[in-house]
């Protein structure tokens, strides 16, 4: 009986695995397929006005990597609070929960919040509100990678560092960093890759364009959202440009994902 | 210089605090003529942009509209109608001065019958590839496919709406009937995208566990079932209910997975196969074109969805998840 509850439970979970791993292949099947049947040259080199995905490619690519470029300063620095001046006092762990409380909150929520501060004020949809949207979801993730990576750095070397003389600033750039720099590096490109991939927060902040633009102050190109227009399109044309889009996006965040472990394992080694 | 990078790294730290102070703030702010209108009791009216004189006329008017289009196959036409009729009611009450009627609950209820769902069919699937991947399979596969649900993990959500309405909804309909989008569609997309998500936590909660204490349970004659259901729950519960509960939180915040399948129809599901609306895709979908009360009705509910949120991952944080 024992042995028989036990076979039928290995075979349960088993089963269970494979029900989960077939709908996610099934996912990344049907995404292939659909997407690589509308890839051509055509789709890089034109706009959206035109069928094709460059602008809005290279617009979500200019939102998510300007959210990135001041989010790293702004996490790290507030994963370094956490870590080397905050101490073990009641405050840092207060700032640590609110971090994760953050990096948890509905994405659409932190949407409204900026179309309520900037969209409204300013009367329109703007790149710099998408940006914002995005930097608001990547610093809690750039903090907590920070913190945890900065955890794993020997105390003994802080101590090594201070008794030669060097000031905390420098113990902290120079050593602590650098130690755990592999670490962040791989935080800061996995942040990247889940806000690169975001729709929510942009839908009404930065909004999306057919035409090319690099001016963050006006309504802005972005992929995920045109995605979700066009999906939403009777045409199937649409459509298909849709899943075009959802198969690049897709692959994208994957690609930085993989950068981002190959980063951390080149450290382990 | 180390003065100002001490001050710099507070200043960060400090901005944490003041961008969730100032969420919270803004919100209510741009919900206070939304909540001195409505006040509590919007969280139990089921009204949604109904004229108050109108009030008999106007609810069974469009009951009986979005019934009558429930039967149809149902897509976004419906919702466009839905959309003029708040737009009609908005032109009215300007040159009446009637009071339109705003509630959450259908959304509220979507939200939480959506998530119940997907919790329902993801907890034993995510347990059962978490069990696999950690007590079951050879590292020769459970390493690959471990970093394949963690890949999938990272997947964008829109992905999985748009092969939810187009592949999963049809699929579903066929075997239960009803529409292509409902309710039930838009548990199960949840499911699926919380799956690698919550499977991933639970295995990294699971591989805690010391060989040790398994070792000792196999050297007493148990086998993997009791080793799993009395040495490794045991020891790992709080970190897999946590697991669970964040992924809660996640399908509950979720926006884009359930904006393609959920219908987008403010009335109550009254079978899993009926269309319903979640609080996110009400957001999602109207934002662009509210103005006034109606725009301050929905900061209402994304306010609500902040704290129902706040609650969730509070929860999971301060009982389940406690770093030291």
């Amino acid at each position: 009986m024992r042995l028989l509850m036990n076979r039928l439970f290995l075979v349960f979970s088993t089963f269970a695995a494979l029900v989960g791993l077939f709908f996610l292949g099934w996912i990344l099947y049907t995404l292939c397929a659909k997407g690589l049947a509308g890839l051509s040259l055509h789709v890089f080199t034109h706009d959206l006005i035109e069928g094709g995905l460059r602008n809005v490619i290279v617009g979500q690519i200019i939102m998510s990597a300007v959210a990135t470029l001041i989010g790293i300063p702004v996490g790290i620095m507030a994963g370094i609070y956490l870590q080397e001046y905050g101490g073990n006092t009641k405050l840092t762990e207060f700032i640590r929960d609110l971090s994760d409380v953050m990096m948890s909150a509905p994405s659409i929520v932190v949407g409204t919040f900026v179309y309520a501060i900037v969209v409204i004020p300013t009367g329109h949809a703007s790149g710099w509100a998408g940006v914002l949207a995005l930097f608001i979801l990547m610093v809690p993730i750039i903090v907590r990678t920070t913190d945890d990576m900065l955890k794993l750095v020997p105390v003994e070397l802080r101590e090594a560092g201070i008794a030669i003389g060097a000031s905390k600033y420098h113990v902290t750039m120079n050593i602590v960093i650098r130690y755990a720099k592999a670490g962040i590096l791989t935080g800061v490109l996995l942040a990247f890759a889940r806000v690169v991939g975001e729709t929510a927060p942009l839908l009404y902040t930065s909004g999306s364009s057919e035409f090319w633009s690099t001016d963050l102050t006006d309504t802005f190109p972005s992929l995920t959202v045109s995605i979700y227009n066009l999906a939403t399109m009777p045409d199937e044309e649409m459509v298909q440009l849709g899943w075009t889009g959802a198969f690049l996006l897709t692959a994208m965040v994957l690609v930085v994902n993989l950068i981002g472990r190959y980063a951390s394992n080149e450290k382990r080694r | 210089m180390e003065l100002i990078f001490k001050k710099l790294s507070q200043i960060s730290a400090g901005l944490l605090f003041v961008i969730l102070a100032a969420t919270t703030v803004v919100l209510y702010l741009s919900a206070k003529p939304a909540i001195e209108a409505f006040g509590v009791g919007f969280l139990f009216e089921t009204r949604w942009g109904v004229e108050e004189q109108l009030l008999v006329d106007g609810a069974t008017e469009k009951l009986d509209v979005v019934e009558s289009a429930a039967l149809d196959d149902l897509d976004g036409e419906d919702f466009i109608d839905d959309d003029d009729f708040i737009t009609d009611d908005d032109d009215e009450s300007g040159a009446s001065g009637t009071r339109e009627i705003y509630g959450a609950l259908v959304p509220i209820v979507g939200t939480i019958f959506s998530t119940l769902i997907a919790m329902l069919f993801s907890i034993p699937i995510a347990m059962g590839i978490a069990v696999f991947l950690s007590e079951i399979a050879a590292s020769s596969i459970a390493k690959p496919v471990g970093v394949a649900i963690e890949l999938l993990a990272s997947i964008p959500s829109i992905i999985y709406g748009m092969w939810g309405l187009f592949y999963f909804g049809p699929f579903i309909a066929s075997i239960f009937g009803g529409n292509t989008v409902s309710l039930l569609v838009a548990g199960l997309v949840l499911a699926i995208m919380v799956i690698p998500f919550m499977a991933a936590l639970s295995r990294d909660a699971i591989s805690t566990v010391p060989d040790m204490l398994k070792e000792s349970a196999y050297a007493m004659g148990a086998t993997k079932l009791e080793v799993i259901k009395d040495v490794v729950f045991p020891y790992a519960k709080s970190g897999i209910i946590g697991s669970i509960i964040l992924s809660f939180g996640r399908a509950m915040g979720e926006t884009m997975a359930v904006a393609f399948v959920i219908g987008g129809i403010y009335q109550f599901a009254g079978k899993v196969t009926d269309p319903t609306n979640s609080i996110p895709v009400v957001l999602a979908n109207s934002f662009a074109e509210s103005s006034g009360l109606s725009l301050s009705v929905l900061f209402y509910l994304a306010l609500i969805l902040f704290i129902m949120s706040f609650i969730v991952i509070g929860v999971a944080k301060f009982y389940f998840l406690r770093r030291k």
